[in-house]
């Protein structure tokens, strides 16, 4: 400590002065020697030499006296620890004492002390505390078993102290109540897995009751402890939410956060039909409106978690605009948070007020707070169609004031802005281009750039604009540089005879003269597309481009249920999972929204919002070394002829195959620059105009070699036998049986037992017409009576040739057996795995072309939880069962694996499915002509992974 | 929980540390600092401030900076929440909480935060508790001590700890036993230049300051509760016969505290006291501008607006305002650019002579216009209104004989009240 040593050696007198205090006989004079040594202490001064002299003052009536050596005993017993040895009689004297504030005073001071030699003798009397008859011990002592296990976790354990940490949750004092579930909650932070807090319905309800009797802090605790619970059904979600509800109104803002956490969490199970869903939404939105009334440190991390909910469920504030409104006084970091709410809040109904008072904010002073506020225009432009005229002729009202800031930020919107509506307000180019000199900021300048590129054909000067940033280029950022090559190569693309040089120049530059990867790369492939086949180049260069979607800044829906789990934390401020960014936490577990009651409202679930987010494939190639070979075979392998069915027209969402891979290879993203593509739209695009030049199609080849490298497959999955036919339904004949696929033979196995007195002869057995016309290929063989009580397993072999009618489900199978008693019939469902062929392994480029060619309202998506196998295990299993994978494909710790499957009657069934490696659940998307199959093939895979 | 506190004053010193559990060295703060420099103004400081190792969450208050040290998963709401209830209770003790009491004070404050906190986990935080268990000071008090040698310490358990009230210590004596409440409403608003409201509502507050001996048990009723759809009540509340009768129950702690808050948000109930007119224009040439406000009372309920107070923000480049004011005076500060025209009462009789403010500013040569618009700041008082409307009905007490003085006062007040132009 830098000011010890000032301490120590200019002002030595007062050290000696105050130890001759400290030593006096006068209670008085000991009294004010400490205070002035705690005063020494509070500013930073190190008094740590005076220790014996304080400790000795320890043994005293004087309870201030007393407070004033433990206050100085927890600041320095850490640095003397055998001299805090000294002070432990005292406090085991103290620990008995018949006043229960010093009880409580020493338990609670000795848990301070953050020395190993005091733990050992601290236990006995924190055991004594725990159980003490007065609440107020007990509820000091519940915080000190979290204290020493902060320092001691394994003497903690042994020593009992968790276990009656938990009694004490059913302790009949709340605050007790409230302060073993802090304490508990504390300990189990460190502990993620040690389920300390084993929430049921009883302790829940104790929890409750504890709820409404305890202090603020202690109401906080408790509902952030019930905020951990999963309750049964939707009545006891009910409940306990109306339980909560009065939390609402109370006025400490933290209880009021902590409440609505559990409301927005329990809400998810309730059906949305409940009249009680709608009470709690409508009394949702006056507390978190009354929040934004507190200081602006509270403000903030309310605007923060309300950031969240206006996501989450929009219908809460959905009319509380105004109250977001920004007041010039307000911190710029309440007036920031304000406005990202206010732009999800905007909508057809209220974009004329939001328009107003944007307007009024990019005249402000606060520099951050009018770029933001100009983006946000550009913002309601894109999110509200309607609005967007008007919100162009705001920006461009701003352009005018030639404030360069405000210019700058304008024109990266209005990038945008065409983007998301092309060919409608590409008036205003001229007004743009006035503006080019002023931009010295980077987005600004790619965004005019690109601007300037994509318009090349209206812009009269387009070539000259451009060539006035080339002159610069190798002091512009990447971002520019990048953007500047497209932009050149599609002014090329667009008007050839003039710009020759240029595109020379500027491809020789990223080329040649330039060391960063993204640029040298996709300068090369520019140039290669040029040289080979400008046709091509045309397409995907000037490939038409997905609108982009309205909100781009969204939080990723399985990312936002788990920060609503999170409301009220650090987790919910930074909009980051817990696991993200706390030190400390060791393997923070993930937080789920509860899933709501009832299949049909299942949409809602986070499973399927992660499934539906997933379906972009992500974009990102697999290793450099490809990437190598792809280029080189861009030139060796001009297989123009090799994918002739793929068609120029193909839309984005049929991509996905062959998407992942080149999306990188030609955006540029490869090194880090991920933003510009994204943003720039033009790589995004390429592929799919790419995968139509098939220039590419060699290097799609690497992509397939693994195909090949599937380990040995097992054999095909048999399930166990199920009782087809109970004996109470036929006379005493009782059936089970499953069905095998072995060696291209289908073959039903039964177990035939005669559970009646009379012996049964004369079997045979008869399918009614079904989906994919199977029938007995053979008589059952049968060839002894059975006897009462006997079993007899027979094999029946199918064919797939008999007659064929639709069966609902398509899988089911009724079948008639006969005997010497009776006919009985009984149903039975068989998978259809039992129907793919061996010859389902389809050519990769078969595979690619049926791919596409089956449409996209076909395809089908599902999840198979819970398997825990690697691709390749998987892959192995699957061909056990006639699935084949036919490639594979690592992107980002991904697997994807395509494969194919034919059925008997000649269906091919494609299918992708993602793993990723340490997530259980799988991701399958079948796609076949007859859709009504996917259903099941998605049993068969669940079938074979899990056994 | 809550690790470590630092207060530091608005210059930069460090002049108070207090650790919960182990040591953190006062180095973290100077991420603090950093983030301060950043800020600029000390308002703009951001509430979290995320260092490798620890998260640091402050509030500013009465120029002092309350900088909390975390290291786990914590509500920051829940540590802001306590951060200002520290403030309030120096505040309560040493009459304010500035830098120089609580220096004076070092010794109590560090024995406060000691009681207030143990582990991270608030302890006694309210008032009445703390007060049992350290005394405030007062000049007599040293004295007697001084004399008899007594402490300052309470020596037993504070019999609020652990009731069910534990707003309220048993055994309170009064010999004049009294109750006042206070309606308190703030008026926030945002007017546009033409003077169409943006945006109003209502921030309203019950303080109380009750002196009842006993346990008085206290029903509080409104003439029109309906106004009332959001609502923060203290913890002494009954909320069940909130929501069920509409009247206020509750056992009050002992002296002044706040009874409930609560926020009216429809704005065709707000109604706007004063109008103000105004025009600050500044020339392309000749470094000057003009400005030119009147104020008038417009929806007051008869009653006198008084101390009416305009503030503006000027521009950067306003060097000095020459200004001829019809009533009241005005102040331009060149330092903080900050204009104030103190205007005083607003008499609803007169409507010919309304306060105006007229004249010319200079600015400095050769500086472009400004850009941005300074916007008004209205403060303004009417006493005997709540502008809601809010009236309190009756007070009924239970549970003590005696029969007590009873008092309701009510008073409106500007809040964030501003004027675009």
């Amino acid at each position: 400590m830098t000011d010890s040593k000032y301490f120590t050696t200019t002002k030595k007198g007062e050290i000696f002065e105050l130890k001759a205090e400290l030593n006096s006989d006068k209670k008085e004079k000991k009294k004010e020697a400490v205070k002035k040594v705690i005063a020494s202490m509070t500013v930073g001064k190190d008094v740590s030499a005076l220790f014996p002299d304080v400790v000795n003052c320890m043994q005293t009536d004087n309870l201030e006296l007393k407070k004033l050596v433990y206050l100085y005993l927890m600041n320095y017993a850490k640095s003397q620890p055998d001299m805090a040895i000294m002070a432990v009689n005292t406090f085991v004297k103290d620990c008995e004492d018949p006043n229960p504030l010093i009880r409580a005073l020493a338990v609670r001071t000795m848990g301070c002390i953050r020395v190993d030699k005091i733990t050992e003798y601290l236990c006995e009397p924190l055991r004594k505390c725990l159980k003490d008859e007065d609440p107020y011990v007990r509820k000091t002592a519940a915080v000190c078993v979290a204290k020493l296990h902060d320092i001691n976790a394994q003497l903690v354990e042994d020593q009992g102290f968790l276990d009656t940490l938990k009694d004490l949750i059913s302790d009949s004092n709340p605050m007790v109540v409230a302060n073993a579930v802090a304490a508990l909650s504390e300990i189990a932070e460190s502990h993620p897995n040690s389920n300390l807090l084993d929430l049921n319905p009883q302790t829940i309800n104790k929890l409750l009751t504890a709820l409404n009797e305890c202090t603020e802090w202690g109401q906080i605790f408790i509902l952030d402890c019930l905020a951990n619970y999963t309750p049964r059904d939707d009545r006891e979600s009910q409940s306990i939410c109306e339980r909560v509800t009065p939390r609402l109104s109370h006025a400490n803002s933290a209880v009021v956060l902590s409440a609505v956490k559990v409301l927005m969490k329990f809400m998810e199970m309730l059906p949305k039909d409940l009249d009680y869903y709608g009470t709690l939404l409508k009394k949702l939105a006056p507390p978190l409106v009354t929040l934004l009334s507190a200081e602006p440190e509270l403000q903030y991390v309310a605007l923060r978690n309300i950031n969240l909910i206006v996501q989450k469920r929009p219908e809460i504030l959905k009319h509380e605009m105004k109250v977001f409104f920004v007041k010039y006084n307000d911190p710029i970091y309440v007036k920031l948070e304000k406005l990202d709410i206010m732009i999800r809040l905007a909508s057809q109904a209220n974009i004329a007020q939001v328009l107003a008072e944007l307007k009024e904010y990019a005249t402000e002073v606060d520099v951050d707070f009018v770029r933001k506020a100009v983006r946000a225009i550009g913002r309601c432009a894109i999110k509200v169609e309607q609005s967007a005229e008007r919100c162009v002729s705001t920006l461009l009202d701003l352009i005018q004031t030639k404030v360069n800031y405000v210019v700058q930020e304008a024109i990266v919107v209005i990038k945008d802005i065409f983007r998301k509506y092309p060919n409608k307000y590409e008036s205003v180019i001229a007004t743009l281009c006035e503006n080019l000199d002023s931009l010295d900021e980077p987005e600004a300048r790619a965004a005019m750039i690109w601007i300037v590129g994509e318009y090349a054909e209206r812009i009269d000067n387009a070539d000259e604009l451009l060539e006035s940033f080339l002159e610069g280029f190798h002091d512009e950022s990447t971002q520019v540089q990048l953007q500047l090559l497209t932009a050149i190569v599609k002014l090329f693309l667009k008007k050839p005879t003039e710009t020759q040089e240029l595109v020379q120049q500027v491809l020789s530059l990223a080329t040649q003269d330039s060391d960063n990867p993204d640029l040298r790369d996709r300068g090369y492939i520019y140039w290669r597309l040029l040289s080979t086949d400008p046709v091509a180049a045309k397409e995907v260069v000037l490939a038409e481009k997905p609108l982009i979607s309205e909100e781009t800044d969204l939080i990723e829906p399985t990312l936002l249920d788990e920060l609503i789990c999170h409301i009220g934390t650090l987790a919910s401020v930074y909009h980051k999972p817990p696991s993200a960014f706390v030190e400390g936490s060791r393997g923070v577990q993930h937080k789920r929204l509860p899933a709501r009651a009832g299949s049909g409202e299942s949409a809602e679930s986070p499973e399927v919002g992660q499934s539906g987010t997933s379906e972009a494939p992500p974009a990102v190639i697999p290793s450099q070394g490809d990437l190598l070979g792809d280029l080189l075979n861009l030139d060796l392998a001009p297989a123009t002829t090799t994918v002739p069915s793929v068609q120029p027209s193909m839309q984005m969402g049929a991509m996905d195959l062959l998407g992942g891979g080149l999306d990188s290879l030609l955006g540029g993203d490869i090194g880090g620059s991920p933003s510009m593509g994204a943003a720039l739209g033009a790589p995004a695009a390429m592929p799919a105009a790419l995968s139509n030049a098939p220039a590419v199609g060699g290097g799609l080849g690497d992509l397939f070699d693994l195909g090949g490298g599937v380990g040995m497959p097992t054999g095909f999955y048999v399930a166990p036998k199920t009782l087809f036919l109970p004996a109470m339904k036929a006379k005493g004949l009782e059936i089970s049986g499953t069905f095998a696929r072995r060696g291209g033979i289908i073959q039903m196995d039964l177990s035939l037992t005669n559970k009646a007195m009379s012996v049964m002869t004369d079997f045979a057995i008869q399918f009614n017409r079904n989906s994919f016309g199977l029938a007995p290929a053979g008589p059952l063989q049968v060839l002894t009576p059975l006897t009462p009580n006997q079993t007899i397993d027979v094999s029946l072999p199918l064919g797939t040739t008999g007659p064929v009618m639709k069966m609902e489900p398509l899988n089911n199978l009724q079948v008639a057996v006969k005997n010497n008693i009776d006919v009985f019939y009984f149903s039975c469902q068989y998978p259809l795995s039992l129907l793919f062929v061996e010859d389902g392994k389809m050519e990769r480029q078969v595979f690619l072309a049926t791919w596409k060619d089956i449409p996209n309202d076909n395809e089908a998506q599902f999840q198979i939880k819970d398997v825990h196998l690697n691709s390749d295990a998987a892959s192995n299993k699957l061909q056990g069962s006639n699935i084949f994978t036919i490639a594979k494909r690592t992107v980002d710790a991904q697997d994807m694996l395509y494969q194919s499957i034919k059925l008997t009657n000649g269906i091919w069934v494609l299918a992708e499915m993602r793993v990723q490696t340490g997530n259980p659940n799988y991701t399958l998307s079948i796609k076949c002509r007859a859709p009504e199959v996917s259903q099941f093939v998605y049993q068969c895979y669940e079938l074979v992974l899990k056994n | 929980m809550i690790h470590s506190l630092f207060l530091i004053n608005n210059v930069g010193d460090l002049f108070l540390e207090k650790h919960w559990k182990s040591v953190i060295s006062r180095s973290v703060c100077d991420y603090f600092f950093e983030a301060r420099e950043k800020a600029g103004e000390p308002d703009n400081v951001p509430p979290v401030i995320r260092t490798p190792h620890h998260y640091l969450i402050n509030i500013y208050r009465d120029k002092i900076f309350f900088v909390s040290v975390i290291q786990t998963e914590v509500p920051p709401l829940f540590v802001i929440e306590f951060l200002h209830r520290v403030a309030e209770t120096f505040q309560d003790y040493f009459g304010e909480c500035s830098e120089t009491t609580i220096k004076e004070n070092m010794v109590i404050v560090y024995e406060l935060l000691e009681e207030m906190l143990d582990n991270g986990f608030p302890l006694a935080t309210e008032s009445n508790i703390l007060k049992e268990l350290i005394r405030p000071p007062n000049i007599l008090r040293t004295m007697v001590n001084t004399i008899t040698g007594s402490s300052n310490v309470g020596e037993t358990l504070p019999t609020g700890q652990l009731s069910t009230i534990p707003w309220r210590r048993a055994g309170v004596k009064y010999t004049n036993n009294e109750a006042y409440f206070d309606v308190v409403e703030e008026i926030d608003a945002i007017l546009d230049k033409s003077g169409t409201t943006v945006f109003a509502e209502i921030q309203g507050v019950i303080d109380a300051c009750v002196k009842l001996s006993g346990m008085p048990d206290l029903t509080l009723s409104f003439m029109n509760p309906r106004l009332l759809d959001d609502v923060s009540f203290h913890p002494c509340v009954r909320y069940k016969r909130w929501e069920s009768e509409r009247v206020i129950s509750f056992i009050p702690p002992d002296g002044n505290f706040q009874l409930m808050s609560y926020h009216i948000s429809a704005q065709n109930l707000v109604a706007i006291p004063v109008y103000v007119k105004q025009n600050i224009s500044f020339f392309e040439s000749g470094s000057s501008g003009r400005l030119d406000i009147t104020v008038s009372p417009k929806q007051t309920m008869g009653k006198v607006v008084e101390c009416v107070v305009v503030t503006i923000h000027m521009p950067k480049v306003v060097l000095s305002a020459s200004l001829n004011a019809t009533q009241g005076t005005y102040k331009y500060d060149p330092l903080t650019k900050i204009l104030v025209w103190d205007i005083g009462k607003l008499n609803p009789q007169n409507t010919q002579k309304q306060p105006n403010l007229k004249g010319s500013l200079s600015l400095q040569s050769g500086a472009p216009k400004p850009e941005e618009n300074p916007s008004l700041n209205i403060d303004l008082k009417i006493q005997q209104l709540a502008i809601s409307g809010l009236k309190v009905n009756r007070l009924d007490m239970y549970g003590e004989k005696y029969k007590p003085f009873k008092g309701v006062k009510y008073v409106t007040k500007a809040g964030k009240f501003q004027v675009r132009t």
